[in-house]
């Protein structure tokens, strides 16, 4: 392995090293090749394996081959050490992603996200000493490792809060106002750490100040950011997590994590971009967080009436269908009532009725939640219909169970220029024959915006929890 | 300008690998289906764990002889770069094979 094959730029190099970096190559092509595979359904297991195999690789032959400089350079120290760690954090990676239970996902994605912002980090943090002065090339992307894997950490975590309904959504006009000042302070100290001659030994404190902002700012801009807009930031902040990584590759002139990270954030901006698309919002604007807020004012007209249906109509209406949809949100995660969905949509398919989800891309709290929560519960994929495909199929279907959803249901984005959500495109529920709207109360959705869809003539109001309704509702469709 | 060019110079093989990957990411899920969102995102949260080789790296060769801060932090990234890729390639397996048995 200390073979001495030859010398580039006065550099010797060993079969060693060379063959650590062909193990870099082959593991970036299973990067590319586990992540094709995993777009189509059919390969997706196996290309998650495939990527994590190149993993796999890259960790063991890092362990074994690197050497902090080219050919006479030292080797890998302290072997057991990194073994130890390593095994303590596979062991409590695997049990994380074992026992929590499915429902959880949104959270689990979010904190796995978070730590390895936090690796990209402490890295950037600790590698930053070492870089020479003046070498701007190696600080800029030392600091942009730093900048944006604190970034995702802390925006990731309090994504993390949000999901599992331990942070709560603080939107304040100044917030506006606060995180731009926070964001030019974050910049300027950055550039100012780039451009400045002084060794980076004399710069610690101005690298330890601009960890604490990038930290903070992470918090401040994931803060007023909740509902809809969700899937938008987790998606973003893994893209981050990506960009930091291909930056800590950088520093090691490491080419598999340049390729993964890079991969990774170009994948992750294009799902931000999808979810962007799905709302009719451009990125800037989830960002700053302009919802609800001007439009709020038109929600005062009480005179309109609501109809209601009751179990047992519900139930009559459901098992004489030949075509029934059901569009869930949200709501139905909350209420943890996909198992009872899954139960009457089979106890429907068992009196012959035809029975299919309609799937908002923007609907729960992360890219495609619905379709795990769903899938949780034994629902067959096929089942799942996405969004232009269900609106093709509306005017043949007799009834819609709207199920814990509402902003992606309200015509307003239709025909009302003035709504904040004109334009975001919907699933057009109103084009069936009949709608059942699954209700907590009268109040509107996360986007605060009014819904004309309930005072419908078509619609009736089923109120109540989702999951006790449903119970209901079964139970009504069983004695029929 | 000067230095602008100097770096480009510096990292020329780098900025090339950069500029193809942003295509090849693009490329490979452009047209990934709305059911698969979750599993990819989380698939490739996995992936962005390549930050776990600067772990190693880093403690591979720190001092071990004596405590640091340093060496606590370095510990600590090793930590959570295993954790996020056994984590996430764990996850990601096991949303799939919730996919997969509906199937049948």
């Amino acid at each position: 392995m200390d073979k001495i094959l030859g010398t580039i730029n006065g550099m010797d190099f060993t079969i060693g090293d060379s063959l650590l970096e062909l193990s870099y190559l082959i593991a970036a092509l299973l990067f590319v090749f586990g992540l094709k595979l995993l777009s189509h359904p059919a390969t997706a297991r196996r290309g998650n394996l495939w990527a994590a195999s190149g993993m796999g690789l890259a960790m063991i032959t890092t362990l074994l081959l690197h050497k902090n400089s080219s050919g006479g350079g030292i080797p890998m120290m302290n072997m057991w050490v990194i073994i130890l760690f390593i095994g303590i954090g596979s062991a409590l990676g695997w049990i994380i992603a074992r026992k929590v239970k499915m429902t959880a996902m949104p959270q689990l994605v979010s904190l796995f996200n978070a730590s390895g912002g936090a690796a990209s980090m402490l890295v950037a943090l600790l590698e930053y000493p070492n870089a020479i002065a003046g070498d701007t090339g190696s600080i800029l992307v030392t600091v942009l490792g730093l900048v944006i894997g604190a970034i995702a950490f802390s925006g990731s975590v309090i994504a993390w809060g949000k999901l599992d309904g331990r942070v709560g959504d603080i939107m304040k006009p100044f917030m506006t106002y606060l995180n731009l000042f926070l964001l030019v302070l974050t910049i300027a100290l950055s550039v100012y750490i780039i451009i400045s001659p002084n060794p980076p030994t004399d710069l610690m404190w101005a690298i330890y100040i601009l960890t604490l902002l990038s930290l903070i700012y992470g918090v401040m801009f994931v803060m007023p950011i909740g509902g809809a807009d969700m899937p938008v930031v987790i998606s973003l902040l893994n893209a981050l997590t990506g960009i930091a990584a291909a930056m800590a590759g950088f520093i090691y002139g490491n080419q598999a994590m340049i390729l993964g990270g890079i991969l990774v954030g170009a994948a992750g901006m294009i799902l931000t971009m999808l979810m962007c698309k799905a709302m009719n919002r451009s990125l800037l604007n989830v960002i700053i967080g302009s919802f609800g807020g001007s439009a709020a004012g038109a929600a005062g007209d009480g005179d309109k009436t609501v109809k209601e249906i009751s179990l047992s109509d519900a139930a009559v209406l459901l098992s004489y269908s030949q075509k029934v949809y059901i569009v869930p949100g949200y709501g139905l995660a909350v209420a943890q009532a996909q198992h009872l969905c899954h139960e009457l949509d089979t106890l429907l398919a068992a009196k012959g009725v035809e029975v299919k989800y309609a799937i908002h891309p923007v609907a729960g709290r992360m890219p495609g939640h619905m379709n795990v929560l769903l899938a949780e519960a034994d629902v067959p994929y096929d089942k799942l219909v996405e969004m232009d495909e269900a609106n093709n199929e509306m005017p043949n279907t007799d009834v819609v169970i709207v199920i814990g959803a509402n902003d992606v249901v309200n015509p307003a984005a239709e025909d009302d220029p003035g709504s904040p959500i004109y334009g975001m495109p919907i699933i057009k529920v109103l084009d069936a024959k009949n709608v059942i709207v699954m209700k907590r109360s009268m109040a509107a959705g996360y986007a605060a915006i009014p819904n004309n869809l309930f005072y419908h003539p078509k619609n009736s109001m089923l109120f109540g929890d989702a999951k006790a309704s449903l119970q209901k509702l079964v139970t009504e469709v069983k004695s029929l | 300008m000067e230095q602008a060019l100097t770096l480009f110079f510096e990292y020329k093989e780098e900025i090339f690998i950069i500029a193809l990957s942003i295509f090849l990411g693009i490329e490979v899920i452009s047209h990934v289906p709305a059911v698969l969102h979750t599993p990819l995102m989380s698939g490739a949260n996995a992936i962005s764990g390549v930050i776990i080789i600067g772990g190693i790296i880093l403690v591979g060769h720190a001092d071990l002889t004596s405590f640091s801060v340093n060496l606590v932090l370095g510990i600590l990234a090793l930590i959570f770069g295993t954790l996020n890729v056994v984590g996430g390639f764990a996850i990601t397996d096991r949303m799939l094979e919730m996919f997969k048995k509906k199937k049948k």
